[in-house]
């Protein structure tokens, strides 16, 4: 296991758990005056010296140029710990902490990409265990049943390796109504992702299971009167764990980065459920983008996961793929 | 050999054939057609027009049935939202889709293989662990996140177009502009599409460098005398290439999903844009001609993958046939 890998991952999923915490605003929260206002910066210095960290009021130079400009004459204290936030200013005079600045509605990036993270990372979870069971069974099945059924079982995983993943989640995801309530798409995502990753789990699965079944440990068992499901489950699968287990790993950065294409492209989350791909939308426009770089602060989130994970496997032996 | 081919060939006509079906009777499912885009108060009339027009007013067999009796005479249908024969636009999306397609796997393929027998060869270099730590991180970049930081940049610093195929100007320039310009456009995508792939190159060359390393012919080839940089490029490189073929096909289909993405955010107008439209309108017979247009692109992707496969290590026909 790589140190960093580790150290990144787990970082990730603390601030998923602790958003509502860690988050200095409510996601929704809008700031009229702040529309692609950009991070605030927070000063530790003014005219009499040292003090505790404040941050200063931004003032509109230009709004149609979205210029911003720092207020010299006033300054707020950050709060720390206060109704149960870990660091906020003052977002009801006004002056709220932007840590990667607001987007198109004023609403605070940082915030919405820690509430974001929650809802990417759990459709990533669930659908994750959702594939690797449905691989790990058939795959087990297949390769201790052997025959057609084994047979079946390669042609299709076989089938569905071949075909561009997002095309097949596109046009599964485009059988549906456009656009469905957040709950209807995530279930909706998840048994898609679901379908199409099971076939990398079971073809593995399904390797090992039937190498493992001649040997004497099996037979030993079979012997014994073990039935068929018994020796799968406590003799077979326990061999292919590790296999297992790294797969799903390899499995979650791909399902977040599908969700992240979906929705940025609009077949995924309505705009409104902040994910790491409705909030990627905000980038779409390349006018504004060079303007608002923080709107990007997704894609550097995804990028985190993905490495954390290529480092993780890294020294497991893999080479990471795509 | 031939044997081998064949039932290759047969695979590629089967999923050439399942995915456009699949694609036609996927989209005739769903809800809506593409009256929908009349609005609510189109007429009955119009309504029913359209929908005979597209052959939306028979059963789904009939329609299936009918579709792929043009389609063996190459007539795929009209689309809607163009008003075209549907095979004339996705020749059109098809032709640009392979341009940026063939310019990343080959950006890939040079630049993984180079780097991979770079770090592969025998012997330290301090630009080793530089190399494989880079190669991490590119690895680690999907299209998604490349592409919209490339455009980033070249909103930022305008030294490239941040979208679209071609300048305003394209159609007035003459044949060596015109593909100066292209080429200059094309730069973006291709970055952003071959930076994983060639990534996963450099490191399945470099590791099965490593592994052929040690094999007795290379220590005779080097014992008879043959220079260092023969043993690498004659002896212990042809012997490497079966991993890289081996995930040729696979690339091929990253290549496509990874275009898909790429496409949508640099504007190019390929394939991948051209499906999602249809989708989106649900405008049947183009949505099946881009399937087939796409599963056609990846069945001769694997195709190739498999023959340099059988090329370079003739095991893999003897073992399948």
């Amino acid at each position: 296991m790589n140190r960093l890998g580790v150290v990144v991952l787990t970082l990730v999923v603390l601030a998923t758990l602790g958003a509502s915490w860690l988050a200095p605003n409510p996601p929704d929260r809008r700031f009229d005056a702040l529309l692609y206002a950009p991070p605030t910066p927070i000063h530790l210095y003014d005219e009499s010296g040292l003090r505790a960290p404040f941050v200063r009021p931004l003032r509109v130079v230009n709004r149609l140029e979205r210029q911003f400009r720092e207020a010299d004459d006033a300054s707020t204290p950050l709060r720390w710990l206060s109704s149960q936030r870990l660091v906020t200013a003052d977002p009801d005079g006004g002056v709220p902490l932007l840590l990667l600045g607001a987007d198109g509605f004023g609403r605070d990036t940082f915030s919405r990409l820690l509430y974001a993270s929650q809802i990417t990372l759990a459709l990533a979870l669930v659908s994750m265990l959702g594939a690797t069971l449905v691989g790990a069974v058939l795959g087990a099945v297949a390769g201790y049943a052997g025959g057609r059924l084994d047979d079946a079982v390669v042609k299709v995983s076989e089938f569905v390796l071949v075909l561009p993943a997002i095309y097949v989640v596109l046009a599964l995801r485009a059988a549906l109504p456009l656009v469905v309530p957040p709950a209807t798409t995530f279930v909706a995502l998840a048994s898609i992702f679901t379908l199409f990753g099971w076939p990398v789990m079971a073809r593995g699965v399904r390797a090992i299971v039937r190498s493992e079944r001649e040997q004497d440990y099996v037979q030993a068992a079979r012997a014994m009167g073990a039935g068929p499901v018994r020796i799968v489950v406590t003799h077979l699968l326990p061999a292919a764990a590790g296999h297992i287990a790294s797969q799903a790993t390899l499995l979650m950065p791909a399902f977040i980065l599908a969700e992240a294409t979906m929705s940025y492209v609009g077949l995924g989350f309505p705009d409104g459920t902040p994910t790491w791909g409705t909030l990627l939308q905000d980038a779409a426009n390349v006018a504004l983008l060079g303007d608002a770089p923080w709107t990007l602060a997704p894609a550097a989130a995804i990028f985190l996961v993905v490495l954390g994970v290529n480092l993780v496997l890294r020294d497991v032996g893999r080479v990471p793929v795509q | 050999m031939g044997g081998f081919l064949l039932r290759r060939v047969a695979f590629a006509v089967l999923l050439v054939a399942v995915a456009s079906s699949a694609a036609l009777v996927l989209t005739r499912l769903a809800p809506g057609d593409v009256t929908a885009d009349l609005g609510p108060g189109a007429r009955p009339a119009e309504v029913s027009r359209i929908q005979s027009r597209f052959d939306l007013d028979r059963p789904i067999g009939q329609q299936w049935a009918l579709w792929a009796g043009r389609a063996l005479r190459l007539d795929l249908g009209d689309s809607y939202l163009y008003n075209q024969p549907v095979r004339g636009l996705v020749a059109r999306a098809a032709l640009n889709t392979s341009v940026l397609a063939l310019a990343a796997l080959v950006t890939a393929t040079v630049a993984g293989v180079l780097l991979g027998v770079a770090t592969g060869r025998p012997g330290t270099s301090r630009w080793r662990e530089v190399l494989r730590a880079a190669s991490l991180l590119c690895v680690s970049v999907p299209p998604l996140v490349t592409s919209l930081l490339l455009v980033l940049a070249a909103a930022r610093t305008g030294w490239f177009p941040v979208g679209g195929m071609s300048s305003i100007a394209a159609p007035t320039m003459s044949w060596g502009s015109w593909l100066l310009d292209l080429g200059w456009h094309l730069c973006l995508p291709t970055v952003a599409l071959a930076l994983p792939i060639a990534a996963t190159f450099e490191r399945l060359q470099s590791q099965a460098l490593t592994e052929v390393g040690g094999q007795p012919y290379l220590v005779a080839a080097a014992a008879r005398g043959v220079s260092e940089d023969a043993v690498l490029w004659r002896h212990a490189w042809p012997a490497s290439l079966r991993p890289i073929c081996a995930v040729f096909g696979v690339a091929v289909g990253a290549l496509l999903s990874g275009s898909f993405v790429v496409e949508h955010i640099t504007a190019w107008p390929g394939l991948g844009r051209l499906m999602f439209e249809a989708l989106k309108a649900r405008d049947i017979y183009l949505v099946a001609g881009c399937a087939a247009t796409g599963s056609l692109f990846l069945a001769v992707g694997t195709l190739v993958g498999d023959i340099l496969l059988a090329y370079v290590d003739p095991r893999v026909t003897e073992a399948r046939a």
